[in-house]
């Protein structure tokens, strides 16, 4: 499957990376390449198959309903970038 | 042209438990910002969820209510992308398979009868934080004390026909989960929110129309006002020649109509894959077994006993099985005074205008439900009569004593049967109103039962309202026909 | 004392031979003259390990000795740590001091053992030569013109030139094995979820493993113990008994049977490697193995279905960075957008982007089915492949890498450099553990050799390894870096 770079440019997008246009030309060769490389698998029949998304045959394990933290803000917003009043602040959002 | 309106409803119900459905944060409503936002819940580099075992049984529950099938196993996936309400960049959510599957739930309408709406599935996921735009310097702030509390979205099947039966359907799911105990309910603070898909079609025809998405409606009344401006709104613009467009609108209350969100540059690709930090949920048949055993009495069941049992009228058992408190606060009644009707008729009656006027829910009356069961019981047991029992009643609602009796002993309200005293005051009566005793006795025989309503009114006023009426009534006739 | 194993220290820790104190200053001091060099360290936490060390003197003194108490290692800069900062190799977090231990920290610390500090790696766990660590690259002390490996490129090449006796790595495609085998130590990934991911940072979820990096087998049995375990805090963690690695160590390897994946010994192999693989494994022979050649017919798809299922998960994964709660924010956002993107550009290198952006194609709409789900049912015939071999023998062996470490620099191109971890990668997809024990050098550069078992076969691992470490003395060379500036 050919990526154009509409798609890098989505992806871009909707992965919310800044890309200008040399960067995006550069990816679009190089994720060109990697595509060209995973599409070997699309030579592999896996009808019936059933998809693996973890290793072992587990299942969720479930935690009692009990409150086990306490307020740690202060802590927690020590590495923020922008508080005010315990508020993340963030560029004004317009709904 | 007429109009069919096709509605279906997704419902997002916050789970009452006491911790979040991934970390061990507290989900207590109005802490200060961010102090119930844990290191998981602020989606720190590291961290990973465990799932909150009371989140998966109140689910289930749910299911188990509306009759739904519970797959033995349910996924969780994530729903990704990018919002300062969101810490993680994605919502953790169920998208292929959810823990309940289809069922259905029973709602009535106002014409007493009952439609079936179905449940397409039901589905866990986590409440995102909330936004605050004012008082920033023209930023926003985020609280992140609400990510993470567990939510579960009920999706219907586009079966409900208009905005009376959508919000019948709300108060349908208000009154399970409440009933089950699952969700406080509390649509002020955001307990229930609902988004309503809206679309409308010529009568008779198969295909639906193109709907439109009205988001985060917040309370009964508005799902009821935002469907029927939305509904008016796509037929203008369909009779006008115009086409509706499938897009998100919010409902603005202050002005009674929907808005189009502004529609992003993209549409959302939210690429959902399993959440690889978090196994699928295996249920075995016995735990499912013991959450159905011990499921209390639902709405539909309640409803359904109150009439073949108790004998209420369909309406009475419809209003009076809406709430579980409503429905607690009134069987109360009747078990202390062992009759359904009178208990309906109170609860329904003096209780329930007087709540009315003044506001306020069942759970807050001033009368409790005991005190209420002993009033009726009285007026059952003919110890008062209606209208003092409406004095009682009112001053057990202005805390003028402690129960029904205190009430009456302390105002001498006990109704007189002694005949030889009420007689004696329709003697007195009788000697007092010459004049309406000769009209009374000048009458038409059949005119006559009009008349003794003075005399009755004269007796009751002499008694104090303490005398009993039927007991009046009689008397009197007995005497006055005596005259004639 | 600094080119001993922690099992050598702790004897001479037990005997009063130096104090812990003592011990941790002579490797601080190393650290101090040597890494500026190496740059293996990207945090040197000097007043932290000192405390540390006294408190396991005092500890000591008391009878009150475990073990580990006063072993002094290092952690790969992806474990949180609490009150140290935590860079994950990247820009984005150079400013992040974590306000949490993770798991496998507070375990280690538990035990006694002094952190020396936090070792450099490639960004965010994605690499396999280290280069792409925002704090520049690390050299390997066995040849300073070679990459170390990676991505625990950083805790290799400390342990290899004799700064710290050992340290924690992350293994999400052979990120602890081959730079192990570049480096010519040992290194074990468990299996998935025999060691708690809580407070690592994550890169691919499903697959990343963390575990140890020494100069041993048996210093690897030693951590293991310490680490593994069922945490609560993490789903996947099994909760399955940990048993004592050490008590194995000696079991005798007759009859154990060895497979070779033909897959293992074909085009791209190194033939210095091969040459070098197979004398090692006639080792085993003669300690009473028997070796036969097995298949792992899905293995030319591990590489390419790895590279669907990690950037996947990592595009997911790595949208917290998002410059609101923690890390890297730009300068004057113009809005939300510009916030998001800026941040993200900025603090973020080359290969995590490639990597986020082939992630989110691939899960994007319209290509699910065909990449992700597509990876996932190839996933399953790798892991069935593993299983059906492990019917037929005990454990699998073959190189670690292709090649000897290659050139700082030499692999420019993203696909090149993918296709390096073609022996490692289905490892992980698989679940099962894995070793890389030194095994010979091409020049002056080391070779792993690779030993793999079942899932939660690692008491196994470490036998046949600790076995093959009795009858060889690979593990034993040190680089002349690590002696003549001593």
């Amino acid at each position: 499957m050919a990526l154009e770079h509409a798609d890098v440019q989505r992806a871009a997008h909707l992965a919310r990376l800044g890309l200008n246009d040399d960067d995006a030309a550069r990816y679009v060769d190089d994720l060109g390449r990697i595509l060209e490389m995973v599409d070997q698998l699309q030579a592999l029949d896996t009808e019936g198959v059933a998809p693996l998304a973890h290793p072992l045959d587990a299942t969720q394990r479930l935690r009692a309903d009990e409150v086990t933290e306490t307020d740690q803000r202060e802590r927690f917003q020590h590495c923020a970038p922008a508080v005010e009043n315990g508020l993340y602040l963030v560029p004004r959002v317009v709904e | 042209m007429q109009w069919e309106t096709v509605i279906g409803l997704e419902v997002h119900v916050q789970l009452a438990t006491r911790s979040k459905i991934f970390s061990g944060a507290s989900t207590a409503f109005g802490a200060e910002p961010n102090t119930q936002a844990c290191a998981v819940d602020l989606g720190l580099p590291g961290v990973l969820p465990v799932l909150n075992e009371q989140a998966v049984a109140m689910a289930v529950q749910f299911g188990l209510a509306i009759h739904a099938e519970i797959p033995e196993v349910s996924v969780f996936d994530r729903k990704n992308y990018f919002y300062p309400d969101l810490p993680k960049g994605y919502q953790t959510s169920q998208m292929y398979h959810p823990i309940v599957g289809a069922g259905e739930v029973e709602i009535s309408l106002e014409d007493g009868t009952t439609k079936r709406i179905r449940v397409h599935h039901a589905h866990l996921e986590e409440d995102a934080g909330k936004s605050l735009h004012e008082d920033f310097h023209g930023m926003t702030g985020v609280d992140l004390n609400r990510a993470g509390t567990p939510l579960l979205e009920i999706v219907s099947e586009p079966d409900l026909r208009s905005a009376k039966e959508a919000a019948a359907y709300l108060k349908a799911i208000h009154s399970i989960v409440t009933y089950l105990g699952i969700s406080d309910g509390n649509m002020a603070e955001g307990s229930m929110r609902c988004d309503v898909n809206v679309s409308v079609r010529p009568s008779g025809q198969e295909a639906f129309g193109t709907r439109a998405e009205i988001k985060n409606v917040n309370s009964f009344r508005f799902v009821e006002r935002a469907i029927a401006f939305e509904v008016e709104r796509q037929i203008e613009l369909i009779e006008d020649g115009g086409q509706v467009v499938q897009e998100t609108r919010l409902f603005d209350p202050e002005r009674d109509e929907t808005r189009s969100m502004r529609t992003k540059e993209e549409a959302n690709d939210y690429r959902y894959f399993p959440c690889p930090d978090l196994l699928p949920v295996v249920l075995d048949q016995a735990y499912v077994d013991h959450l159905r055993d011990n499921l209390p009495e639902l709405p539909a069941d309640k409803r359904t006993r109150f009439e073949t049992e108790l004998g209420l009228s369909a309406y009475d058992a419809s209003v009076l099985s809406a709430t579980r408190e409503m429905a607690d606060f009134f069987e109360e009644v009747k078990d202390v005074c062992g009759d359904a009707k009178q208990a309906a008729n109170w609860v329904q009656g003096e209780l329930a205008g007087a709540l009315n006027r003044e506001g306020l829910s069942i759970t807050d009356s001033p009368v409790s439900a005991h005190q209420l069961g002993e009033l009726v019981g009285r007026v059952i047991d003919d110890t008062i009569n209606g209208k003092a029992a409406k004095q009682v009643f009112q001053a057990l609602w202005n805390g003028q004593g402690a129960s029904a009796d205190e009430v009456i002993e302390a105002k001498g309200l006990k109704q007189v049967t002694d005949s030889g005293a009420i007689e004696a005051m329709i003697d007195q009566v009788i000697a007092d109103s010459p004049a309406q005793v000769a009209q009374y006795r000048d009458a038409e025989p059949e005119k006559r039962g009009k008349m003794i309503g003075y005399f009755v009114g004269q007796v009751m006023k002499a008694s104090r309202g303490t005398a009993n009426p039927q007991q009046v009534n009689a008397l009197l006739k007995e005497k006055l026909d005596a005259l004639c | 004392m600094h080119d001993k194993t922690l099992a050598e220290l702790a004897r001479g820790l037990d005997a009063g031979e130096f104090s812990s104190r003592e011990l941790t200053q002579h490797l601080l001091g190393r650290i101090d003259r040597l890494d500026g060099e190496l740059n293996s360290f990207i945090t040197v936490t000097f007043d932290q390990a000192l405390a540390e060390a006294e408190a396991a003197d005092a500890a000591r003194a008391k009878g009150d000795a475990g073990p580990l108490t006063g072993l002094p290692l290092a952690l790969k800069d992806i474990f949180c740590t609490r009150d140290v900062k935590t860079s994950c190799g990247s820009k984005m977090l150079d400013s992040f001091v974590s306000p949490y231990d993770a798991t496998v920290v507070e375990r280690l610390k538990a035990a006694g053992t002094v952190s020396l500090g936090k070792t450099n790696m490639d960004e965010f766990a994605m690499g396999s030569s280290n280069e792409n660590s925002f704090f520049g690259p690390v050299k390997n002390p066995w040849d300073l013109a070679a990459v170390p490996g990676g991505s625990s490129g950083g805790s290799a090449a400390a342990v290899a030139a004799g700064l710290v006796p050992a340290a924690m790595g992350t293994d999400t495609g052979g990120s602890i094995r081959q730079p192990a085998a570049f480096c010519g130590i040992t290194g074990l990934k468990p299996t998935y979820g025999r060691v708690s991911r809580y407070g690592m940072i994550a890169y691919a979820s499903s697959l990343d493993q963390a575990g140890p990096m020494a100069r041993s087998a048996e210093d690897c049995a030693l951590l293991l113990g310490a680490i593994a375990g069922h945490d609560l805090r993490d789903s996947t963690s099994v909760a399955r008994g940990v048993p004592d690695y050490l008590a194995e160590l000696n079991a005798p390897l007759s009859g154990l049977k060895i497979g070779l994946p033909r897959e293992y010994f074909g085009d791209g192999l190194d033939p210095e490697v091969e040459a070098a693989t197979r004398a090692a494994i006639q080792a085993f022979e003669t300690l009473g193995a028997t070796v036969r050649e097995v298949s792992l017919p899905h293995t030319h798809y591990a590489i390419p279905a790895y590279y669907v299922i990690a950037p996947a998960e990592a595009s997911s994964n790595l949208s917290r960075y998002d410059g609101v709660r923690f890390g890297h924010r730009c300068d004057n956002p113009a809005d939300l957008i510009d916030l998001y993107k800026r941040s993200r550009a900025e603090g973020f290198g080359d290969e995590v982007k490639r990597r986020i952006l082939i992630g989110t194609h691939t899960l994007s709409e319209g290509f699910f089915d065909a990449y992700y789900k597509k990876a996932q049912q190839v996933r399953r015939l790798i892991r069935q492949d593993f299983l059906d071999a492990f019917e037929e023998v005990d454990v699998l062996m073959g190189p670690a890498s292709p090649t000897p470490a290659f050139d700082l620099g030499a692999n420019k191109d993203p696909v090149s450099m993918y296709l390096q971890d073609i022996y490692t990668i289905a490892v992980n997809l698989a679940g099962i553990p894995g070793i890389s024990v030194p095994a010979g050098f091409v020049g002056n550069r080391p070779l792993g050799l690779q030993i793999l078992g079942t899932h939660f076969a690692e008491a196994q691992l470490l036998n046949v390894a600790h076995q093959f470490q009795q009858a060889t003395d690979w593990h034993r060379r040190r680089p002349a870096f690590a002696e003549e500036t001593a």
